[in-house]
């Protein structure tokens, strides 16, 4: 009984996010943030594979936005200089990153702990590099300009009001296709490996193998986002793409709760509010804080802010009901 | 059964999201002008780098704007209405300038002044170009306003910068020397400067090459140029033309001073702050670079057409922030500025025609980057010869002093 | 190349290096006992730099106190670290403290750039800024402090583990930090002095370096960086070994960039160390691997 009540909880919990959602752009609502709501719809899309990949596999990437920045380059390379479709574009930025994931996985997870974060850091870095240098080859010194607009037949993303719901939709598919995995077989495994490495070599799991998956996995995810960040700012620098930007990825990851799914919007969200709107008018103080979340969030609640305060709701919920039925 | 069911209503609502967003398609932003009641404040956008790699340039704009406000404020407003400017800060970063250009359009700003950097310029003129909103930058790359034709809602104020490079090869010229070497910056202002450095066209018109080995570069957060100006020290070198912002050139400068290099420097009016002096000390003196005229304005011929707005901008500038604390940069924002007041003035709070104004009206516009002449094919307005738009500085004692030929 | 040339990248090449030994050697001592990669450890070398420049300008003291005094508040930031970051947690995996001190770099690096001073900073030459000719080279005044500098701590960290008891202790709980515990050592104050240490190292190549080049509050990450690829090359087992490293890594640097070699160009020169530490650990990957699970 009280199973289904819990998943009717969930149920309604997440119908009233999606009218929420649908709400939100209209002027008389939420309209004024249409833009703070885009950004933060593309970084869930990221973070969800980062907290997969860092809750699944144990480990951190300190690179992840380079994945970010190769769907925004990709896209913007082939949209600008070679007139590619968008569409296209986008499909081909998620094949070349995710088969970039695949190549540099294996070798990767031989490595374990500090040596595989400073490989994340290293690679991360070096990808950075190469992007300034793709500025000068395709675009301006700093960046690509004169990124289209995605567009359907004659529809065209050409307002922040239609590109919100293009994006979130995006982001909502993302995520119940990252549901679906971690409820299926593969997620199983995933969980097994998370519990011990060691015993699911046992009973057959090939580990390394399914460390790579995620990687491509979140990889995918994050060129996704990128390309839809490029045709959105319709400008790539690399700038958005540097070390800084992938440790604020790991802030949003850590808020949201490594292994979990829904939480990501809660860590992307609580991360660009901060940045954009509370902290605006405060230079760079809000980096100061995210150095205080990381530590904080890492010492006290390890699997992530928003697992805890689902666990903290949990208690709490559940003691309030028990309050109810004693005699 | 029951999750079959929520996945099955989840999945008709995100498609009804995708509906909605094709229903809706009527909603635009906020466009054209609204009526102005009597004493509405008049909104004008402003985005500079205050913060992050290229706060170097834009950190006295935003002092620059905030104390021209509470002047013309106190002075009563425009035509009655005060003037409301809404800066934000890009933190050197195009995402986040166009997303705070998106907020700025979204806040009903009837034009925008800055960015500080190329970059951010070319970042942000697509969208304000689309939202019909005049935007008058404060960077330096051509590429910012030409061709006019297809940039006819962006401006820029600073010099451009192949007439910096025209000023410094001019010079050179003069002075009998014909092989130089190059250290630039990878980076916007640095990088963008290289391509006309490079370019043959300008290379030729001078009777300048660049020997071989001679065409350096460094990245903007490098500490150390010692190994370029090694390689370059190996050349026939005359000269060497550093292209970038602090703290390169001055980095630059001192390095040559470590490895012994007695050959001229020439900079870029990037470099047209005090702090080149403080970083690179001693190392400092001998250097030319090309600027407007902020920096010598004490050794200004009282007939000089900008001397006396140039005067006033510095005193009351340092009276408010300090000695030693005005500089070309925050010149460029003040012009933005003026320009999009004076067409407030004329035309009020309507964007195409603040728009129009701009590019017809600004005509024997005396400014602190020089006399400004926009015209439907000319969206910077500065003079085109470079003798006339820039002027040469020569440091002698740790002073700015005017070099003039 | 002329001689003349060769004499100068090398001259840089080390000077340069022996900033790269001495964040390694910050490295090595936290890895050594505590087995903590420590990510804040570049920006030890930041706040030397920057806070001896605002107590010099700002605050008005002396070259020399402020020198020490800069070097004293980086021990001591060292030692907040470890008591409040490090200390606390139970029983943190790798990667959380991973996390943790990454968080704690953004968060020196942060508070730097707010309150010290957003712009690039340099300090007043301990000697004459006339650069001393050298077989045919020059060699900077500053360059011969940081390279003597370098060589000194290196003797004085040796001397100090290998004749005091402190330092006895510390080598002992690198080598095996249960059996040091069983005869007394007690592993948190070793970690504690660990740090500490390398944090007075880093403030100490912040000092010395920051005369020669520019300083902002967010140079600590690429030296750290490099400082990590020094200590990698050395195994992060002995400082001499992170010393080599560190040297080694700035002649390569310099020399590739000299050379123009493949797409090395100028700017390329951080990109040289990355791929080093690539190449490092993927090289290595397998003996790393087990001593990851065994230690």
């Amino acid at each position: 009984m009280l199973a289904r009540l819990k998943s009717s909880w969930s149920y309604l919990a997440i119908a009233a996010l999606v009218v929420a959602l649908i709400l939100a752009p209209f002027h008389w609502f939420l309209g004024q943030y249409t833009t703070l709501m885009i950004v933060i719809g593309i970084y869930t899309i990221v973070t969800v594979g980062l907290c997969l990949l860092m809750g699944y596999t144990g480990q951190v990437s300190l690179g992840q936005a380079a994945f970010f920045g190769m769907g925004a380059y990709i896209s913007a390379i082939l949209t600008t200089t070679y007139g590619v479709n968008p569409w296209l574009a986008m499909l081909a930025a998620a094949i070349m990153t995710g088969a970039f994931a695949y190549i540099i996985g294996s070798p990767i997870f031989r490595l374990k702990g500090n040596y595989l974060a400073m490989a994340t850091l290293g690679l991360g870095l070096i990808i950075w590099i190469l992007f300034k240098q793709l500025n000068q080859s395709f675009g301006e010194p700093d960046g690509i300009s004169g990124i289209p607009y995605l567009s359907i037949g004659g529809f065209v993303f050409n307002s922040s009001f239609r590109r919100y719901f293009l994006v979130w939709a995006f982001c909502l598919v993302i995520l119940l296709i990252s549901q679906n995995i971690v409820r299926s077989r593969t997620g199983r495994a995933l969980r097994a490996i998370h519990g011990s490495e060691a015993a699911s070599e046992s009973i057959g799991i090939n580990v390394n193998q399914f460390k790579v998956k995620i990687l491509v996995l979140s990889a995918v995810y994050a060129s996704i986002a990128g390309s839809l960040f490029a045709h959105h700012v319709r400008y790539v620098g690399a700038q958005p793409f540097d070390f800084l930007a992938s440790v604020k990825l790991v802030v949003m990851a850590v808020i949201g709760g490594l292994a979990s799914i829904w939480g990501a919007i809660f860590g992307a969200g609580t991360t660009h509010i901060l940045s954009d709107e509370l902290l605006l008018r405060f230079g760079d103080w809000d980096v100061v804080i995210y150095g205080l979340i990381l530590v904080i969030v890492m010492i006290f609640m390890p699997e992530g802010l928003f697992v805890k305060l689902k666990e903290v709701f949990e208690r709490l919920r559940l003691r309030y009901r028990q309050r109810g039925t004693e005699p | 059964m029951r999750n079959y069911l929520k996945y099955a209503v989840v999945l008709v609502l995100v498609i009804a999201l995708l509906a909605l967003g094709g229903i809706g398609c009527s909603t635009k932003e906020e466009g054209g002008a609204t009526p102005t009641p009597a004493a509405t404040p008049y909104k004008v956008g402003a985005l500079f780098a205050s913060s992050g790699f290229n706060s170097t340039l834009g950190q006295t704009q935003k002092p620059t704007v905030e104390m021209m406000v509470d002047q013309i404020n106190k002075a009563g407003g425009i035509n009655g209405h005060p003037l409301d400017v809404i800066i934000y800060d890009t933190k050197s970063d195009t995402a986040t300038a166009t997303t705070l250009a998106n907020k700025l359009i979204e806040e009903g700003v009837v034009a925008i002044i800055g960015p500080t950097s190329t970059g951010e310029s070319m970042a942000v003129k697509t969208i304000t170009a689309q939202a019909n909103v005049a935007l008058v930058s404060c960077a330096a790359g051509s590429v910012i306003v030409e061709p006019a034709g297809n940039n006819t809602w962006t401006f820029t104020t600073p010099q451009l910068d192949y007439v910096a490079i025209d000023r410094i090869y001019m010079y050179l010229q003069e002075q009998n020397i014909t092989k130089i070497a190059l250290l630039t910056d990878t980076a916007g202002f640095g990088a963008a400067g290289r391509k006309w450095l490079v370019n043959q066209t300008m290379l030729s018109k001078y009777g300048l090459t660049i020997v071989p080995d001679g065409d350096q570069t460094y990245g903007t957060s490098d500490v150390d140029m010692q190994a370029q100006l090694t390689k370059i020290s190996g050349t026939a070198a005359q000269a060497i033309v550093c292209w970038g912002t602090n703290p390169g050139p001055a980095i630059v400068a001192r390095n040559m001073r470590t490895l012994g290099m007695t050959i001229p420097l020439f900079c870029s009016h990037g470099i047209a702050f005090k702090s080149f002096i403080d970083t690179a000390g001693t190392a400092a003196n001998g250097v030319i670079f090309c600027a407007g005229k902020l920096p010598i304005v004490d050794q200004l011929p009282d007939t000089d057409p900008q001397k006396a707005l140039l005067e006033k901008y510095k005193t009351d500038f340092e009276a408010r922030y300090g000695e030693g604390t005005a500089n070309t940069f925050g010149g460029h924002a003040y012009d933005a500025l003026m320009m999009v007041v004076d067409a407030l003035k004329a035309v009020g709070p309507d964007k195409a025609k603040i728009r129009d104004y701009i590019e017809n009206n600004i005509v024997n516009w005396p400014g602190t980057g020089g006399v400004y002449n926009m015209s439907p094919l000319n969206h910077n307005g500065l003079p085109s010869d470079a003798k006339q738009a820039m002027i040469l500085v020569k440091i002698v004692d740790s002073k700015w002093t005017w070099l003039q030929d | 190349m002329s001689s003349a040339q060769f004499v100068q990248y090398l001259i840089s090449g080390i000077t340069s290096g022996s900033i790269y030994a001495l964040v390694g050697l910050g490295f090595t001592i936290i890895y050594a006992v505590t087995k903590i990669i420590n990510f804040a450890q570049g920006e030890f070398v930041m706040l030397g730099g920057l806070v001896s420049f605002t107590l010099i300008y700002r605050a008005g003291i002396p070259l020399v106190p402020a020198l020490f005094l800069s070097i004293l508040i980086a021990a001591a930031v060292g030692a907040a670290m470890y008591l409040l970051a490090i200390r606390p947690p139970k029983k943190a995996s790798v990667v959380s403290l991973i996390i943790i001190t990454i968080g704690v770099a953004i968060f020196v690096r942060g508070i730097a750039g707010q309150v010290l001073t957003k712009e690039f900073i340099s300090l007043p030459y301990f000697s004459s800024e006339q650069p001393i000719p050298f077989l045919g080279a020059h060699i900077d005044t500053q360059a011969l402090w940081i390279i003597g500098t370098m060589v000194v701590v290196t003797i004085i960290l040796h001397l100090f583990l290998t004749y005091t008891m402190v330092g006895k202790a510390l080598k002992a709980c690198a080598i095996n930090p249960v059996a040091s515990s069983l005869v007394g050592i007690n592993p948190k104050t070793m970690a504690l002095i660990a740090f500490v240490l390398a944090a007075a190292i880093g403030g100490i190549g912040g000092v010395v370096f920051a005369p020669l080049t520019f300083m902002s509050y967010q140079g600590g990450i690429m030296l750290g960086l490099k400082g990590f690829v020094a200590a990698a090359i050395g195994g992060f087992k002995s400082p001499l070994a992170a010393v080599f490293g560190g040297l080694l890594l700035g002649i390569v640097e310099t020399f590739v960039v000299a050379a123009n070699w493949g797409p090395f160009t100028s700017d390329y020169k951080d990109a040289i160390a990355l791929v080093v530490l690539l190449f490092i650990l993927l090289v290595r990957s397998g003996r790393l691997a087990e001593e990851e699970r065994a230690g």
